[in-house]
């Protein structure tokens, strides 16, 4: 290329660069305290924009001014709403502030704002170290990750381009408007990074396939259709840090030579789509997307596609059907999308963390990426992590790091004093993993060999209370109802698979139906056509391995170990422990099962109760006299008295 | 069970009408226009499918074909207040299917149903995506986290009361201004 253009493109980046400079320097030097909030659809359900209003109300009565940054998700879950209130007057570094509700906002823009002290009781930690406030970097929550692909999620508004500029970025694209696309080609591929939708299949050959296509009219598609119950990292990145993914799109886009590019979001997100939809324009305010980027030859045309919501859909000849308008049913590879996708088009397809990988990839080097994670999966992996743990949210780490390091030390390990029990990855295709895996490293063909998979990174940890026969079954129905119908195995055996679970659940399970469940699960996964079907009997087949007496028991005693499948459990109060008069449960149940006895006890109608569960929480602990217990025939019999008249009749 | 359209939807499906001819004759643009259209109504009735069939010239099967396959699109009228609950993994783990049956058995409906006053209207969804909140349940647009089976009652106690509370003020404000 030639060097007048290399200007131009300096030039042009430069002045996008000091404005945002600018902009961000009035914002840091305005004297006045900042209040950053997190406002992705996680602090929103938390109650995010209640805070926000209560910070708002209470500034407008107060004396002193602030000014409220909008910010993403930090993917800490478990504290939001979380605040950030920075008072350089005060003397104070930053503080972290968990569950901020308004009256804490209100508690903290007085006491705090006005009158200049923290409130060290409500403070969760210092943003950095310093003599005053403990840091949050002494959490393992904190100090175990390694934020490559989330490094500016929570830390700028999602809404406004230069505050993303202002942190470093676009820069990469700028440089890599000036290099070869080979190079970029070469230098992706060196760095190891291998496509974060779970397969793992490595970027930079999938983008050298696609540049060696010399058919015009190239697409790039972003797939954001994360369809995992229980997985949420795209929807964060998206909402948190829209333009990483975009700049990542358009150096791809650049490098494999196309001119049009797509985000394929689920319509079930509707803030990501309008947070994407947003950033796509703005870009193209300043020249960074459309016509000429950046003064440069190159254009490239991006839009958004709203997914209709179905799993199959994340399979990427089922993303390009519906694409197209038609059901989104996977159809034979190959030929390969990168030779004839969307509109019969080359089309690379790669996934929203493998995509934000690539500005940092270029920024720093291939050799630097590879230094991070492990020899065959360099980088870093993102796990939205769930269930019965104490700091749930998501988590970026190194490859490499061991399940248990993850669960126990990041994580917090189990809440309630509970025994960890299992760790479902990867989602419906995934598998659920014993305590024998809890130091397997956490990386592509190491989770593979174990009978999981990386998926797309949900993670969810049950503990002693979770019964596996359940949980399979839960993953089964899923799959049995996303299952496109396309290849017979997929469409009826799982359906079958889903008929026998069911059977076990209620306590009919047969002799012989665990050998059923076997051959039937490895027939599926080899007559299936697409990743759905060949995954599907996954969380079958690990859980039958590793907890294989706990369906036994389902069939041989009919009864649930873990207490939960409610056809196999019971209620029952222990009238030893019962107190007299009180009505706790009674007024609690919501279907009235609960009676009193002859001797103003309670007793358990078990015709009529659901099995919610609701009496064990209400009974008050100096009594603890709700007790469950599977089979159900363990229940004593508790006489229920006649039913009285109703008064005055 | 096909209601008949409201007059209000009646009009609605007008505008409907207009907006269609925005949309190239072209096969990629059935989802996005499905889309709109259930944007616009809140479910997708009969009448409507069959005019974007005639809009785009493809068969009627062929648009309700793709519109089943996607969870997306609902082809009974949504409740005035519409409430999800949220099936995803952390919430069946913490049993969100028992909120769903106290749900049910309150209304009266399964899920995917309206109660027969449009009302109230009862969804599944696969994770809302607030996991740490499990058990969670979306009523109108309010996300209620931490649910008990005994808070159903309470929250559609309070929705009655409220829309009680307000009809209460339209009269005062009526009989105030008369």
């Amino acid at each position: 290329m030639r060097p007048e253009i290399h200007n131009k493109i300096d030039q042009g980046f430069d002045a996008i660069r000091e404005e945002a400079e600018r902009r961000r320097a009035a914002f840091r030097d305005a004297p006045v305290p900042k209040i950053h909030i997190g406002m992705a659809t996680c602090g929103i359900a938390s109650g995010a924009l209640e805070t926000r209003k209560a910070f708002e109300e209470a500034l407008e009565n107060s004396t002193v001014e602030a000014q409220i940054h909008a910010v993403g998700c930090c993917g800490h879950c478990y504290a939001e709403p979380v605040v950030i209130i920075d008072h350089p007057d005060s003397g104070f570094p930053p503080i972290f502030y968990h569950e901020v509700t308004p009256g804490k906002a209100k508690m903290l823009v007085k006491l705090f704002l006005e009158g200049g002290d923290p409130r060290f009781e409500h403070v969760y930690g210092a943003t950095r170290e310093n003599d005053l406030i403990p840091s949050v970097t002494e959490y393992s929550r904190f100090n175990q990750e390694r934020r490559i692909v989330m490094e500016k999620c929570g830390r700028i508004d999602p809404e406004d381009i230069y505050d993303y500029i202002a942190e470093g970025g676009y820069s990469t694209l700028a440089k890599a408007l000036k290099l070869e696309p080979d190079t970029i080609i070469c230098e992706i591929e060196h760095s190891g990074l291998r496509g974060r939708g779970g397969a793992g299949f490595p970027a930079g050959r999938k983008w050298k396939l696609a540049r060696s296509v010399k058919e015009q009219g190239k697409i790039v598609i972003c797939n954001a259709d994360e369809g995992d119950p229980g997985a949420y990292m795209d929807r964060t990145i998206l909402e948190s840090n829209p333009h990483q993914v975009l700049e990542g799109m358009a150096i791809c886009a650049y490098a494999v030579g196309a001119q049009k590019a797509l985000v394929y979001v689920r319509s079930e997100y509707p803030l990501a789509v309008k947070i994407v939809t947003n950033a796509i324009r703005q870009a193209e305010e300043l020249g960074l997307l459309g016509k000429g980027i950046l003064g440069s030859a190159f254009d490239l045309e991006m839009d958004v596609f709203q997914g209709s919501g179905a799993f199959v859909c994340g399979e990427e000849t089922a993303l390009i059907r519906s694409i197209e308008g038609y059901r989104g049913m996977p159809r034979h590879r190959p030929p390969y999308p990168v030779q004839k996708g969307l509109w019969n088009q080359p089309t690379v397809i790669n996934n929203v963390k493998t995509l934000a990988s690539v500005p940092p990839i270029l920024d720093h080097g291939a050799t630097w990426y590879r230094g991070i994670g492990t020899g065959n999966s360099p980088g870093t992996a993102i796990f939205s992590i769930v269930g019965n743990v104490v700091h749930a949210g998501l988590v970026e780490i190194p490859m490499g790091v061991s399940l248990r390091t993850l669960i126990f030390d990041i994580c917090g390990g189990i809440p309630n004093n509970k025994k960890f029990k299992a760790v479902q990855i990867g989602g419906p295709s995934g598998g659920c993993l014993n305590e024998d895996f809890l130091d397997t490293p956490i990386d592509f063909d190491s989770l593979t060999e174990a009978g999981a998979m990386m998926g797309s990174g949900g993670m969810v940890v049950m503990d002693e209370d979770t019964c596996m026969v359940e949980v399979a079954r839960y993953f089964l129905d899923f799959t049995q109802k996303e299952s496109c119908g396309k290849c017979t195995f997929c469409r009826i055996g799982t359906y079958h698979l889903l008929n026998i679970l069911e059977r076990l659940t209620k306590g009919e399970g047969l002799e012989g139906d665990l050998e059923l469940l076997e051959s039937l699960s490895q027939d599926i996964k080899a007559g299936s056509l697409c990743g759905l079907g060949k995954t599907a009997p996954n969380p079958v087949l690990t859980s039958l391995k590793y907890f294989r007496d706990e369906y036994e028991a389902h069939i041989k005693e009919k009864r649930c170990p873990a207490l939960m499948c409610r056809a196999l459990t019971a209620f029952y109060f222990d009238l030893e422990r019962c107190a007299r008069g009180c009505d706790a449960c009674a007024t609690c149940c919501p279907v009235d099962a609960v009676f009193t006895t002859s001797n103003r006890k309670k007793g358990v109608d078990q015709e009529l109760c659901v099995k919610c569960g609701e009496c064990l929480v209400a009974c008050p602990p100096e009594y603890d006299a709700v007790r469950k217990v599977s089979p159900p025939d363990l229940v004593p019999h508790i006489e229920k008295p006649p039913e009285k008249k109703q008064e005055g009749q | 069970m096909n209601q008949e359209l409201t007059e209000e939807e009646k009009e609605t499906l007008k505008h409907v009408t207009e907006k269609l001819d925005a949309f190239e004759k072209h096969r990629g643009n059935l989802i996005p226009i499905l889309q709109m259209v259930q944007n616009k109504l809140a479910y997708l009735p009969p009448e409507a499918l069959k005019m974007v069939a005639q809009h785009l010239g493809i068969l009627e099967s062929e648009v309700y074909g793709v519109a089943t396959f996607y969870n997306q699109f609902r082809f009974h009228p949504p409740g005035k207040h519409p409430i999800k609950v949220c099936l995803g993994t952390a919430c069946h783990v913490r049993a969100g299917d028992i909120i769903l049956e106290n749900f049910e058995r309150k209304l009266e409906i399964s899920d995917g149903e309206t109660t027969e006053d449009r009302e109230f209207s009862i969804e599944r969804v696969a994770c809302v995506g607030c996991c740490a909140l499990a058990p969670v349940a979306i009523i109108d647009d309010t996300v209620h986290g931490h649910m008990a089976p005994s808070k159903v009652e309470g929250l559609l106690l309070r929705i009655k009361l409220e829309e009680e509370m307000e009809q209460r003020e339209k009269q005062k404000d009526a009989s105030g201004n008369s």
